[in-house]
């Protein structure tokens, strides 16, 4: 080690030309004989010049440093700067993380789309139902289009000035009552009677929100109906109910049965009751018995792709609409019997006398 | 000397001179007269202040180096010599960093310029290394060595100032760690 020392001590001594000339002459003879030497001495100048220039670098970057602090850098860069690249700039320096961040953004918008049923057509009728019971504006006419219109989806649409419903007399007098959606847009309304007799009507009050119409029959022809065997039931009827109707889907009357199944109607709807009794197109209007024969409803519409869930609007929104017919667009007294014959007949006796109050409803329009 | 001749923009032959005499005064109106150009270059191609300020110290320690070993020859403005080193440096830099968009926003003329950069590269390595290898060293050999071979200070100041008792005991304590710092350097790869 010390051995080493030594000749590194010399070779450093040759090289800063500290030795005298005997000794130089002595190291270089040393040289020139032991080429191990000799190899020494050119690694050891060429390992320290590396560590001075290693030196000379650190002060020049030193030096270089200071006078950079000398300048303000945030002024020039203001001033220097391409101003209206800075969106483009962002966008080269970040866009993928603005890409990844949009990819999420549309994700998470799919996503609450699907989740919130937007996307879903079933969900979609809910939609509108809701948007309509908000508004209390279309109400029940366009509720009806969503539950799927009786009268407006019958495959006639290819002959749309001839529309059919059913509806019923609440007076002797000639005051029948069916849907509101039946006689929508209608330029003029006949109803005909089950012997086939047709008489000209004139719509006297609507409610669109309950989807009820009451027409009065304009007719000479017509004569005044023997006393009515039914009677509008005022409270509500119980789950379970045996209960039908009878109507015009097609040119003869037809009998739908079935039980009181809910008391609300479309997706919670309390103005309606829900029944079992499959319906057709065309029993649109027409009266809901229950077993004794009391009027508990207007037929109205069904759930689509569903067999066996029909609905039928409360009686009670039938009266109130009576109450609030304006006393000035009758022409004559409306009396509302209150006589049920009908009770402990048997289904086919029952029908037979309530044929004669039960009416097509024709609706002509341009 | 007149005052004009102090501050301001320098000549290209004052810059060589400057140089080659260590004048503080030309190195520092140098850097102030090309920095904003390398820092307009650099932040209006992705780059932000930083980028443009290691750049340009590399640029400007080419060029010194150049001159320094004598094979500096101008064979254009000195400023476009500069601004085209630069942009080949930051070309470079950019591809590492996986920012290049295929298109570089151009301010000034510039030269094709390859080798020197390359040269610089190779003992930017060599000084890494050393810097590495001193650090490993340690006290109180790193600053004995840089004390001797770096800052020339004599053995004798060299003694007072660690406390030997005498310059031989100072001067076998310099070859040991001349000795291990010769050994961290090798090791490296």
């Amino acid at each position: 080690m010390s051995e080493n020392n030594e000749l590194t001590e010399s070779i450093e001594r040759y090289l800063n030309g500290e030795m005298t000339k005997a000794e130089r002459a002595q190291f270089e003879e040393l040289r020139a004989k032991d080429a191990s030497v000799n190899k020494k001495v050119a690694e050891h100048k060429h390992f320290i010049n590396l560590v001075k220039q290693y030196g000379e670098r650190l002060e020049l970057e030193r030096r270089l440093d200071a006078i950079h602090d000398e300048i303000d850098v945030h002024a020039l860069e203001d001033e220097l700067m391409i101003h209206p690249s800075w969106v483009v700039r962002m966008w080269r320096n970040h866009h993928s993380k603005i890409s990844v961040a949009a990819s999420i953004a549309i994700f998470a918008a799919l996503c609450t789309l699907f989740f919130t049923g937007y996307l879903s057509n079933k969900q979609a009728n809910y939609g509108q139902l809701v948007g309509e019971i908000d508004k209390l504006k279309h109400g029940q006419s366009k509720l009806q289009s969503t539950v799927n219109n009786l009268p407006l989806q019958r495959p006639a649409v290819s002959n749309p000035g001839n529309f059919r419903g059913t509806g019923f007399a609440i007076s002797t007098n000639g005051y029948i009552v069916t849907d509101n959606h039946v006689i929508r847009n209608a330029d003029s309304v006949y109803v005909q009677a089950a012997d086939g007799k047709s008489y000209r009507t004139k719509v006297v009050y609507t409610e669109p929100l309950n989807d009820i119409a009451i027409l009065e029959i304009t007719d000479p022809s017509f004569k005044p109906l023997a006393p009515l065997p039914y009677t509008l039931k005022k409270t509500e009827t119980d789950l379970g109910e045996s209960v039908f109707t009878i109507g015009y889907p097609k040119e003869s009357i037809v009998l739908g049965s079935g039980l009181l199944t809910s008391s609300t109607g479309f997706k919670g709807d309390t103005t309606q009751y829900q029944t079992s009794a499959l319906l057709d197109y065309g029993h649109s209007g027409g009266p809901l018995f229950d077993n004794k024969g009391n009027i508990i409803g207007i037929v109205n519409g069904k759930q689509t792709h569903v067999e066996g869930v029909a609905f039928a609007v409360k009686t009670s929104y039938l009266l109130k609409a009576i109450k609030d017919i304006p006393a000035d667009s009758l022409n004559k007294p409306m009396n509302i019997n209150g006589k049920n014959t009908l009770a402990g007949l048997a289904r086919p006796q029952q029908i037979k006398k309530l044929e004669n109050y039960v009416f097509m409803v024709r609706v002509y329009n341009q | 000397m007149s005052k004009e001749t102090n501050s301001g923009i320098p000549t290209d032959s004052e810059v060589i001179l400057g140089i080659l005499n260590n004048s503080e005064n030309v190195l520092k109106r140098l850097y102030l007269a090309y920095f904003p150009m390398i820092l307009q270059l650099v932040i209006n191609n992705n780059g932000n202040t930083d980028d443009a300020k290691d750049i340009y110290q590399e640029a400007i320690i080419v060029l010194y180096n150049k001159v320094k070993t004598g094979d500096f020859e101008l064979s254009s403005k000195l400023k476009t010599y500069i601004y085209s080193i630069c942009r080949r440096l930051w070309l470079k830099r950019l591809t590492q960093m996986n920012r290049y968009g295929g298109d570089i926003k151009d301010f000034q003329e510039f030269l094709v310029v390859d080798d020197e950069t390359e040269k610089n590269n190779e003992r930017d390595i060599q000084f890494n290394k050393m810097g590495s290898a001193l650090q490993q060293l340690g006290e109180p050999c790193k600053t004995i060595i840089e004390d001797f071979y770096i800052n020339n200070k004599s053995m004798q100041e060299i003694c007072e100032e660690f406390g030997y008792t005498n310059a031989d005991n100072a001067k076998t304590q310099k070859y040991k760690c001349l000795q291990r710092l010769k050994k961290l350097f090798f090791q490296q790869k």
